[in-house]
């Protein structure tokens, strides 16, 4: 089959943001997620978690709750300020300032009509959520303390208020208090220090459920302000002032709780007698997937989604609410985003890494010798520090395959530069005057002569920007048929110069003439989400990846899919293909061999070749092993269409240079977990 | 390797009187291994304690009296007997200080020579060739003395020996037929050995040459002159010299000492002691004897008495056990620290070995004087002799009790102590080569239990012997091999085994948790084909009885080397072999089901002894099975296994880079930040 040789790069120290809220829409079947550095993802819950919107965060706003109002995402944060997204075009609508201070709780109820926040000043505040914002009705009676949690009655007529020590029941309609629960704080040492009711739910029968510091989940009545019931869900004697008991509940039936241990607790609401109607809320399961604490959980229809410090989303399926097991409902740890942080020049050897607020560029090292790991003789070198202007995050970035152009976009501007490479001195030169249309962009591409910079933007349009020495000048817009407006997150562009494919999250992909300018074709819309595509380099074929772990080969030419396509679809793919967990996140060629096809996704790489043919369920699907064990001749008949490698963990990019050597960057898990804080202490034994 | 060691003076030897040039008559062991009786050719009889080199007694006829024969010690009554004057016997006890105050007997005929033969009576033998026992004799000592030999004729006279016996008392005379043209022996020396009695006679010319005689002649009333064949077993270089006298004494079954001949390489010098190995006709050892040699030589309990110049050298020797390594020289010796150190050492083990000779020969002799002895006794006795006897003089004895008891049962056809065998085999001191005779004797006799013990007992049966036992057991009729009593633990076995199959039978075929291995490509490829049984369950039935299975399996348990079993197992018959398969892949598919496992039973067939026999069968009647249609069967289940064996060791074979991978991968691949690799993929 081949050698490849391969750079293996692990000095791209990217650092996934700890989870700081989740939150579920169970209608759009989405979550969403809130991560510490300010950036809100949605993933689709039905589409094996694809991550499909990303909103990049900004410096300074530490989000502290995420709320669906209908198919509309708010959040609010320690900067005062309740966001709602514009997740058609993936950014910031608006902020509205709550003037309560720092907000830590964000809750919308039920019937959709008005966002509750929790203010450090001691005020609940009550936002009329209209057609196009939302609109600040008025404040409950004011507290001594910070609200910490809130909770609607299903009803919307009352709300529970989680604070220092005690819990506030309000009257939304009077505004004023109807009963006040106190909570205990903890023994010994633990007394003075206060008890923070990290969160409340609010159950239609009127139980109110508390999770706080002390590591207790309580059980209240809220018409007689008691306590019914306690669960000590942490044995964590350690009183620190980070112990937080998020819970969210689903059914009225289920809760989770999650620990600073890194626990997830179930607690069912079933009846202790079989048969009989009394029905007690029990301590079901315990989970354990995280290594520090949790600071969000979520229940949705088949598992528990958690998320904490360790940046990881843990999906563990309830296995008693799945129908049919299968890969869609394994469990499931995304570590890393689904979307490419690397570029490469392919033609120079360069790569460009993307961090939240900088990007670097690499040189790759050289190698010489024979062997299956080489000499390297000169290493690689950091050519480039390019830190962001103003606040926001990036959000994509490029790198022309001559290495010459570099572009990145975030929310609100894009840059365009020019690098010098002079033998060791490297010099940038930013080109000013872009065209107005370069104002922002959801994602970027270069054309593979570097002639030509696509600029994905707004209403699923294509900007195109032909570079030369002097400068860029817009040349025009590629606008699809359809009427969908969302954002593209993938860019394809075809060897000759002739294609450029473009994929959104409506899962629509289309493609464009670029000679014409017109919109060609567009690829029928599947109902997964296209994770990574490529236009073959000689027939023109677009390949495409799905996240459903389908793969589709499609004819621009002819406008129809191949007939090899149709063979994959026909037969099926392996079983083993299907349940792999991550998705392929990049798709190359191999112009020495037309036929490969070569595809990764974080714990694997797969060159196929179309030529062979396609493993059945009763193949061998991990061959590679065997193959090398077999001698030559035999190779020929076990061998089939897929071969993976496993050699490489916690992949990020793979890119295949024109010198036909592979870049593999690798970010392996245990160096994430070492730069993460410590976790909570745990004493284990007598020490 | 034999060797002679650093030798001593036992005493001086008088001047020579007479005419045969003699200075010594003769030297007797003593009433001990230590002492020795020398009688010298003056007058005087002396006790000397050979490891002190004195001695502790000493008597002398008068004055005008000649000692005629070498005075010999009665082990039986422990007195002394010397003849005196040809005609008078002596008879004195250790403490007796004048011998002319001793027991005097005068016969009626000339005495030759009194032979003492340890734990028997001394028998007298008259010039005229009549014996008798010293007892009878002294009881009657004027009784007539028939005449044995004619008239010309004289002991030690021409080519002829003559062979008496006694109970019955049956004399045969031998001639003894060697090249014409030789003269007449100069030196005997006789052996018993096993049932035989080895006879070396010594030529002038050089020529060592043997007979072997049965100690019970077939022919026992035929009168007149048997020929006795003799074989040469060794030719002495000659010098220039000619030689007039010579000795030799053989001192164990391939070594010989000889006296009087010169030394292959010292030149014409007779002067030497050699110890010659007639199995290889290789000197082993060599000494030169300072002055003149009287060509006399005695032999007793590991040292060599040598009459020289003008004293009595004793010379102890040594001889290890005879193979062509040790011929040659090639044989590393066990380091010797010192002389001294060493003749203690070979002192206790030759005392050992004189002490088991006692017993055994009187053991032996015993049942061959009587004949009429029954089995029961000698059973009874074997068990009392293996009781007693001490461990390590029975390793010895054991095999020679051993061969004793095999060779009269070969010649007695109602004579077979089976229960002695039994016992002997149980001191596990017998091996195959100590009494080669015995597992063939047990097969004519059709005594499987003993062959059974036999297979277990014995590391070195030859391949030929164990194809033919194979043969006999193959070709008993089961029915009558049911009856046959054996070893209960192999039958246990047995029974297991195909129990194990009925009891699987009974829970549908598989025993729990068993899956059977996918075997055949098309069962495996296809699931339609699920009514096919799994090919293993097929034919289950055991081919043989319980005991000739118990049997076969001590066969298969057996060390062999294939090469030379191979051309033996040719000469099983057809129906033989495609039994002996069948009850083999009946083993195999048992093992296979992981049926012995089960069984708890000390000795069984290992599942590669079970192959390597199956290998061997088909080697050797391949051609044969592959045309016998009965066999057609048999030889495609056979093929069959085979292939889902290859089949099975493929497939290992692929995830043979799994299995690396993981016993590798323990060592992690640090290579810090960066590094550039060659993946390959295939």
């Amino acid at each position: 089959m081949g050698e490849f040789k391969v750079h293996r790069v692990r000095f791209f120290d990217y650092m996934p943001s700890g989870i700081r809220a989740l939150a579920f829409n169970r209608d759009i079947e989405r979550i969403a997620v809130a991560r510490m550095d300010g950036s809100v993802e949605v993933f689709h819950c039905s589409d094996r978690f694809f991550q499909e919107k990303i909103i990049p965060g900004r410096e300074q706003c530490g989000i502290e709750g995420l709320s669906w109002v209908g198919e509309r995402l708010f959040s609010a944060g320690l900067n005062g300020g309740i966001t709602e997204y514009d997740l058609t075009n993936q950014k910031v609508k608006y902020t509205v300032d709550a003037y309560g201070g720092p907000i830590w709780t964000i809750a919308g109820n039920q019937q959709g009509t008005h966002l509750a926040v929790g203010c450090e000043d001691g005020t609940v505040k009550l936002f009329e959520v209209n057609e196009d914002k939302i609109q600040f009705e008025r404040n409950l009676d004011r507290q001594k303390s910070r609200i910490i949690s809130l909770s609607w009655h299903p009803s919307g007529s009352k709300i529970a208020a989680g604070m220092m020590d005690m819990i506030q029941i309000f009257n939304v309609e009077t505004g004023h208090s109807v009963h006040r629960l106190l909570a205990d704080r903890g023994v010994g040492t633990s007394r003075s220090k206060e008890c923070v009711v990290w969160s409340v739910v609010y159950l239609s029968d009127g139980t109110i459920i508390s999770g706080d510091s002390v590591g207790m989940v309580k059980l209240w009545d809220d018409q007689t302000g008691t306590l019914i019931k306690s669960h000590n869900v942490t044995k964590c004697d350690v009183i620190t002032s980070y112990l937080i008991v998020p819970l969210e509940w689903q059914n009225e039936d289920s809760l989770v709780a999650g620990t600073s241990e890194g626990t997830v607790v179930q607690f069912q609401f079933i009846s202790m007698v079989l048969g009989k109607d009394d029905k007690e809320w029990v301590r079901t399961r315990t989970f354990k997937n995280h290594t520090h604490d949790i600071r969000a959980v979520a229940e949705i229809t088949t598992a528990v989604v958690s998320g904490g410090m360790d940046a990881q989303l843990v999906v563990r399926p309830l296995l008693d609410k799945v129908e049919v097991r299968s890969a869609a409902s394994a469990l499931r740890k995304i570590h890393f985003p689904h979307r490419r942080l690397v570029s490469c020049a392919r033609k120079s050897g360069l790569m460009l890494f993307q961090y939240p607020g900088h990007l670097e560029l690499w040189r790759l090292g050289e190698s010489e010798g024979k062997g299956s790991s080489l000499f390297v003789k000169r290493n690689p070198e950091k050519l480039l520090h390019l830190k962001v202007k103003g606040e926001d995050h990036i959000r994509c970035s490029a790198v022309s395959p001559c290495g010459e152009w570099i572009v990145y976009s975030t929310a609100s501007s894009l840059r365009l530069y020019r690098l010098h490479c002079d033998n060791n001195n490297v010099s940038i030169t930013k080109i000013s005057k872009l065209p107005m249309v370069l104002s922002s962009a959801n994602q970027l591409c270069f054309s593979s002569d570097s002639s030509h910079l696509f600029s994905a933007s707004t209403q699923s349009s294509v900007h195109l920007v032909s570079l030369s020495q002097s400068g860029c000048k817009f040349v025009g817009t590629l606008k699809p048929k359809s009427g969908s407006h969302q954002a593209i997150h993938l860019l394809a562009a075809s060897e000759d110069g002739k294609w450029l494919a473009s994929a959104n999250s409506d899962h629509e992909v289309h493609i464009y003439n670029l000679q014409t300018r017109k919109a060609h074709c567009t690829v029928p819309v599947y109902s997964s989400a296209v994770t990574a595509m490529g236009i073959h380099p000689t027939t023109n074929c677009l390949f495409m990846m799905y996240a459903d772990q389908q793969m589709c080969e499609y004819s621009i030419e002819q406008k129809q899919y191949t007939d090899w396509s149709r063979m994959v679809q026909r037969k099926g793919l392996h079983r083993f293909w299907m349940e792999r967990d991550t998705p392929c996140l990049n798709v190359m060629f191999n112009p020495q061999h037309p036929s490969h096809v070569i595809l990764h996704d974080t714990y694997m790489l797969c060159i196929i070749d179309q030529s062979l043919p396609l493993p059945d369920d009763k193949t061998q699907f991990y061959n590679q092993l065997t193959l090398k064990s077999l001698p030559e001749e035999q190779r020929k008949s076990h061998s089939h269409a897929f071969k993976v490698c496993k050699t490489f963990k916690d992949i990020l990019c793979v890119e295949l240079m024109s010198d036909q050597s592979l870049v593999v960057v690798e970010r392996p898990l245990e160096d994430v977990a070492s730069q993460l804080p410590a976790p909570i202490k745990q004493k284990k034994f007598a020490t | 390797m034999a060797t002679l060691y650093e030798g001593y003076t036992l005493c001086g030897v008088g001047p020579v009187q007479n005419s045969s040039n003699i200075g010594i008559l003769g030297v007797e062991q003593g009433r001990d291994i230590d002492y020795v009786l020398v009688t010298d050719s003056s007058r005087s009889i002396t006790v000397y304690k050979v490891s002190d080199q004195k001695p502790t007694g000493s008597w002398s006829v008068k004055q005008g009296q000649i000692i005629s024969c070498p005075a010999v010690f009665n082990t039986q009554s422990q007195e002394y007997v010397v003849v005196t004057d040809d005609r008078v016997v002596r008879v004195w006890k250790e403490d007796d200080v004048n011998l002319e105050k001793a027991f005097k007997a005068t016969v009626s005929a000339d005495v030759l020579r009194v032979l003492s033969a340890t734990d028997s009576e001394p028998v007298v033998l008259f010039c005229c060739g009549a014996v008798r026992f010293l007892d009878s004799l002294l009881a009657s000592p004027q009784q007539p003395i028939e005449d044995v030999l004619t008239e010309d004729e004289i002991i030690r006279g021409e080519h002829c020996l003559y062979v008496q016996r006694f109970n019955p008392n049956t004399l045969v005379k031998h001639r003894i037929e060697t090249e014409p043209g030789l003269s007449a022996p100069i030196s005997f020396s006789a052996t018993c050995r096993g049932s035989n009695i080895h006879l070396l006679y010594l030529y002038l010319n050089g020529s060592v040459y043997e007979s072997v005689l049965p100690f019970r002649s077939s022919s026992t009333g035929a009168e007149g002159v048997q020929a006795l064949s003799c074989s040469l077993c060794l030719s002495l270089p000659l010098g220039e010299e000619k030689l007039m006298s010579g000795a030799a004494v053989v001192l164990d079954e391939a070594h010989v000492a000889v006296i009087g001949f010169p030394h292959p390489s010292a030149g014409a010098c007779k002067d030497y002691l050699c110890i010659w190995n007639t199995h290889f006709q290789t000197l082993q050892a060599s000494k030169e004897m300072a002055g003149r040699i009287y060509s006399q030589l005695w032999c007793y309990s590991g040292k060599l008495y040598v009459p020289h110049g003008k004293m009595l050298s004793v010379i102890p020797f040594d001889c290890q056990k005879s193979s062509l390594a040790a011929a040659m020289g090639k044989l590393k010796q066990t380091s010797r620290s010192g002389k001294d150190f060493s003749s203690d050492i070979y002192e206790m083990l030759t005392c050992k070995n004189r002490k088991t000779c006692q017993n055994t020969f009187c053991l032996i002799f015993k049942p061959l004087q009587m004949d009429c002895s029954l089995v029961e006794d000698v059973q009874a006795e074997v068990g009392e002799f293996i009781r007693r006897a001490p461990q390590a003089d029975l390793q010895l004895a054991a095999g020679r009790v051993a061969l004793e008891l095999v060779s009269r049962s070969q010649t007695d056809a109602n004579f077979y102590p089976q229960c002695a065998f039994l016992q002997l085999l149980e001191t596990r001191y017998l091996c195959y080569s100590v009494c080669p005779e015995l597992l063939s004797l047990a097969m004519v006799k059709k005594d499987f239990h003993l062959c059974q013990i036999a297979f277990q007992i014995f590391s070195d049966i030859p391949e030929a012997v164990t194809c033919a036992c194979l043969k006999a057991i193959l070709s008993t009729p089961d029915l009558e091999m049911e009856t046959v009593n054996l070893d209960t633990d192999s039958v246990i076995f047995m029974k297991e085994l195909t129990q194990a199959h009925s009891r699987s039978d009974e829970e549908g075929g598989q025993l729990n948790g068993f899956c059977p291995p996918a075997l055949e490509s098309d069962v495996s490829d296809t699931p339609s084909n699920k009514l096919q049984r799994d090919p293993l369950s097929l034919d289950m039935s055991c081919p043989v009885g319980l005991h000739k299975g118990a049997l076969l399996n001590e066969v298969l348990q057996t060390a062999y080397s294939d090469r030379s079993l191979l051309p033996h197992l040719k000469d099983l018959t057809v129906p033989q072999v495609i039994v002996f398969l069948q009850y083999l892949r009946f083993l195999y598919f048992k093992y296979s089901h992981d049926a012995h496992k089960q069984i708890r039973a000390l000795r069984t067939p290992s599942i590669s002894q079970i192959i390597d026999w199956v290998c061997l069968l088909l080697d050797a009647h391949f051609t044969v099975l592959a045309v016998a249609p009965e066999a057609k069967r048999l030889v495609f289940d056979l093929h069959k296994f085979v292939r889902s064996q290859v089949k099975l060791y493929a497939e290992l074979g692929k995830i043979e880079g799994s299995l690396q991978v993981l016993k590798n991968s323990k060592q992690s691949e640090d290579f810090g930040m960066y590094a550039i690799q060659v993946i390959e993929l295939f």
